[in-house]
């Protein structure tokens, strides 16, 4: 009974953290991918000297 | 024991709850350390890449006629450049930051549980994710260093970072020999396949200045990187001890 509780509850746990942890994760990517590597050129002008320091490919 | 069930409990704490909690830790503690990160930029790096930049430019002319001073006036501190070069530091490590507490939550479902010195532990292997794998392959560039095609160069990079952060994971949470088998293979693979090198070398910098680049770079990151990491993993333990139970509205 108490064992059964448990699987339940944690699968349910990892459910609910699976999702937003997944959205997160896309969103933190998305802001490296656009200050880090997206080429365009007014981007890459204004976050030049940051792509250099933290080792992004830059130009 | 008990109150990790309280924690777990589901029907008190939806998607939504989880999602705000993992941005918030992630946000602050990004935020935090890309400041730092900024300023030690500023301080440490700027000034290296603003001599080669005198290179690159062709202001100065390594070996040329006469010998130039390896101390140069670098002009006066350009405020809206810095801004906008604080600004996107801190957005990196704001994305960093995500990234990190996105994963710390998935694996305290699986039972890890995640403290400010662990997250010391996260930190180092972020850097060793995002800095320093991709940095055996392709050194932190100072402006005007001979250098490939940008997008292979990006495509490799990214694969690095990927392949690396994946085999740290399978290392710390993979049981088996099959599960470390293949994070050593991902570790080596992308340095074996090796990262796009330029046809010549006919970088205008001194090697001085951008061996000093680089290290300057990995420095800063590292200092950085184990910093982001003690913030997070201090930062998710706060709210998920203090996270009080939501009432359904």
């Amino acid at each position: 009974m108490t064992a059964k509780t448990m699987t339940t509850s944690s699968a349910a746990g990892a459910r609910s953290v699976l999702l937003p942890a997944i959205a997160a994760f896309a969103i933190g990517f998305g802001l490296i991918f656009v200050s880090g590597l997206v080429q365009a050129e007014t981007l890459h002008d204004a976050a030049h000297d940051t792509r250099h320091a933290v080792g992004f490919p830059c130009h | 024991m008990m109150p990790r069930m309280t924690r777990v409990t589901p029907s008190a704490s939806p998607a939504t709850e989880m999602f705000s909690r993992i941005v918030t830790s992630g946000l602050i503690a990004g935020a935090a350390a890309g400041l730092i990160a900024a300023l030690l930029q500023l301080w440490f790096v700027q000034p290296v890449l603003l001599h080669a930049e005198l290179y690159e430019s062709g202001q100065l002319t390594h070996f040329g006629a006469e010998t130039v001073s390896a101390h140069q006036n670098l002009g006066p501190f350009e405020w809206s450049r810095n801004m906008l070069s604080v600004l996107f530091t801190m957005m990196v490590y704001a994305g960093y930051g995500l990234m990190l507490v996105a994963l710390m939550a998935v694996t305290e479902v699986q039972g890890n549980t995640v403290s400010a010195r662990q997250g010391l532990l996260w930190g180092l292997a972020g850097f060793v994710t995002m800095q320093l794998a991709p940095a055996f392959g392709l050194a932190p560039e100072v402006p005007g260093v001979a250098a490939a095609d940008v997008q292979l160069r990006a495509i490799w990079w990214l694969g690095t970072a990927v392949a690396t952060g994946l085999a740290l994971w399978l290392i710390v949470f993979g049981k088996g020999w099959a599960a470390w088998g293949a994070a050593i293979i991902l570790i080596i693979a992308p340095h074996l396949i090796g990262a796009p090198q330029p046809d010549s070398y006919a970088g205008p910098v001194p090697p001085e200045l951008a061996a000093e680049f680089a290290g300057r770079s990995l420095g800063v990151g590292a200092m950085a990187w184990t910093l982001l990491g003690l913030l997070s993993g201090w930062l998710w333990q706060r709210e998920a001890q203090g996270a009080p139970v939501p009432q359904a509205a």
